[in-house]
């Protein structure tokens, strides 16, 4: 018999997760057939895990137990699951009993509260590992540092020089004497000067560092984005005139760098409402069942714009109705993530790159070019993307243009157009979230 | 111990300190602050040694270091570079480009002779010092 991979087991649990979900919400099995238009006799099969479901019968399931089909097929939120199986594979070897990663779903669904305990210290641990680093970076290659250590130590070098004469030459011209003594104070002034400046360089680093840990302009931004589902009906309806407004009702926006990349993301945001207005890209989208393959022409050739804005239709709260969810993420030429819009199945990495192995960096790779790729993600769910590099803004004659990337991601199952052919792209989270240990784009 | 020693260091007072006492151990010394002009210096004073700071104005140790090696009539100069606690590349490309020594700042003045000293005995005993 093949072993059974995680994938598998926690697909075999989908049958599980139905039968829990329907018990709690009191509905019999026959009444659940009924609704989602199957025997009893087959529901019961699925219940008990002996046929696999998806597609189009596990939309309808998680429609009538109210429930997103992910939840359904995957169990715990795949943020989640990322952040625990990290936490699990950060452990240091000697530890004695390893984590039962096989048992994520059910730790998740019986301990919710330590669960997402775990998954804040994960969290927490990763986003301190990254200040160390950066900040060990900086300790290692920061001119000015490198330049008043060097001023402080060749003082130092000078006094120790100077001192070392003044005791042991006991006979020392008066001259001389003198001299080094007008020096040594010369240095010790100098001293107390840089070593001053260089104290206050590592204070303004710490209160960087101090207000780093807690949320990033770019943390506070994207969190703003999220509570407003990425979707600014005044800016919509009223243009860059409505930012001011948005701004003023926002958390967190009294750091002038949070409130300029603010300004800038939502100028951004306003840009593409103003080149693609809501009144003729949302229609046009629910007629075309929002596969971005069949609205590339909304964008008279800008693939990208096309990608964004479908990432800020609204959603509705019925399941089936309104735009699918839709996550982003957009890198600079360097791959480095400069803005996401998450998805509760598929996470995007709060520090550092992507998975290698996303369409977004194949897209980097070829410039112009829209890409179209099925995904599937370390515990099974499958994705469909859609990305695309351009350059981020015009670039003068002979000048190299500073490209972009955006990727549009949604769960496969939540759009009726078939996926695309060919090899689906195993992909992950992120190398340092990421359980395949095998992959040869690992780093 | 003798001969003619060129300190190339921008701090004066370190300057003056070594070549206190260094003039104290026998040797004739002759100072220079600046970088840009330290290849001239050299020209000029065709000096047994060199005391060669890495952080200078004008330019840096290193690459006078590289011009020196890479000139026939200085490639063997004895060069002993002064380098920053902490600067651990510097020393390592140093000792690549060909540097005989090196003292981590702040050092003694002690170590200083010795390793003048050691680098002066050890050029005499090649027969070219």
């Amino acid at each position: 018999m093949p072993p059974v991979t995680p994938s598998a087991r926690r697909a075999q649990l989908t049958g599980n997760r139905i039968r829990e979900r329907r018990l709690v919400r009191g509905i019999k099995q026959a009444e659940l057939a009924e609704a989602v238009g199957i025997s009893a006799s087959y529901l019961n099969l699925i219940e008990h895990n002996r046929r696999r479901i998806g597609g189009k019968l596990l939309v309808a399931l998680a429609r009538a137990l109210d429930v997103e089909p992910a939840q359904l097929s995957e169990g715990a939120d795949a943020t989640l699951y990322d952040a625990l199986q990290s936490a699990a594979q950060a452990l240091p070897a000697p530890f004695g009993a390893r984590p039962e990663t096989d048992r994520i779903d059910e730790l998740a669904g019986r301990f919710p509260g330590w669960t997402a305990l775990i998954a804040a210290q994960q969290k927490r641990i990763a986003a301190l590992d990254a200040l160390v680093e950066g900040l060990r970076d900086r300790l290692g290659h920061d001119p000015v540092l490198a330049e008043s250590m060097h001023e402080v130590l060749s003082t130092v070098a000078a006094i120790r020089s100077t001192a070392d004469i003044l005791v042991r030459e006991p006979d020392l011209e008066a001259v001389w004497r003198s001299r080094f003594h007008r020096n040594l104070h010369e240095e010790a002034e100098r001293l107390s000067t840089r070593a001053t400046a260089l104290l206050r360089h590592f204070e303004a680093e710490e209160e960087d560092a101090g207000s780093r840990a807690a949320s990033t302009p770019i943390e506070t931004v994207e969190a703003m984005f999220e509570a407003a589902g990425h979707h600014f009906p005044a800016i919509e309806a009223e243009g860059w005139a409505a930012i001011p407004g948005v701004i003023a009702r926002a958390a967190g926006m009294e750091d002038p760098a949070t409130r300029d990349l603010a300004e800038r993301l939502l100028t951004a945001y306003a840009d593409d409402a103003a080149r693609l207005p809501l009144a003729l890209v949302r229609p046009a989208a629910e007629a075309a069942g929002y596969d971005p393959a069949a609205l590339l022409a909304l964008g008279a050739g800008d693939v990208a714009l096309v990608l964004r804005r479908l990432a800020t239709l609204p959603r509705q709260a019925a399941l089936g109705e309104g735009a699918p969810p839709f996550g982003l993420a957009v890198c600079d030429g360097s791959g480095a993530l400069i803005f996401r819009r998450r998805l509760t199945a598929f996470s995007i990495p709060r520090f550092g790159a992507g998975c290698p192995l996303w369409p977004l960096y194949r897209a980097l790779g070829r410039p112009g070019q829209p890409e179209a790729a099925l995904i599937e993600m370390p515990q099974g769910a499958r994705f469909r993307a859609w990305a695309v590099s351009q350059p981020a803004a015009p670039a003068g004659f002979g000048e190299a243009p500073v490209m972009q990337a955006v990727m549009l991601v949604t769960p496969a199952e939540a759009l009726r157009s078939p996926a695309p052919a060919g090899p689906v792209i195993a992909a992950g989270p992120g190398c340092h979230l990421c359980p395949r240990t095998e992959c040869p784009a690992r780093r | 111990m003798g001969g003619r020693i060129l300190l190339v260091e921008d701090e004066g007072n370190i300057l003056e300190a070594i070549g206190f006492i260094l003039s104290r151990a026998g040797w004739e010394v002759q100072g220079h602050g600046n970088g840009a002009t330290a290849l001239d210096a050299v020209a000029r004073t065709g000096p047994d040694l060199i005391v060669l700071d890495v952080m200078l104005p004008g330019r840096s140790g290193l690459e006078i270091l590289r011009d020196l090696r890479a000139r026939p009539e200085t490639a063997e100069l004895p060069v002993l570079m002064l380098t920053a606690k902490g600067q651990a590349r510097d020393r390592e490309t140093a000792l690549e480009l060909g540097a005989n020594a090196y003292l981590t700042k702040p050092f003694s003045n002690a170590d200083l002779l010795a390793t003048v000293t050691r680098l002066a005995e050890a050029r005499a005993a090649t027969g070219r010092g």
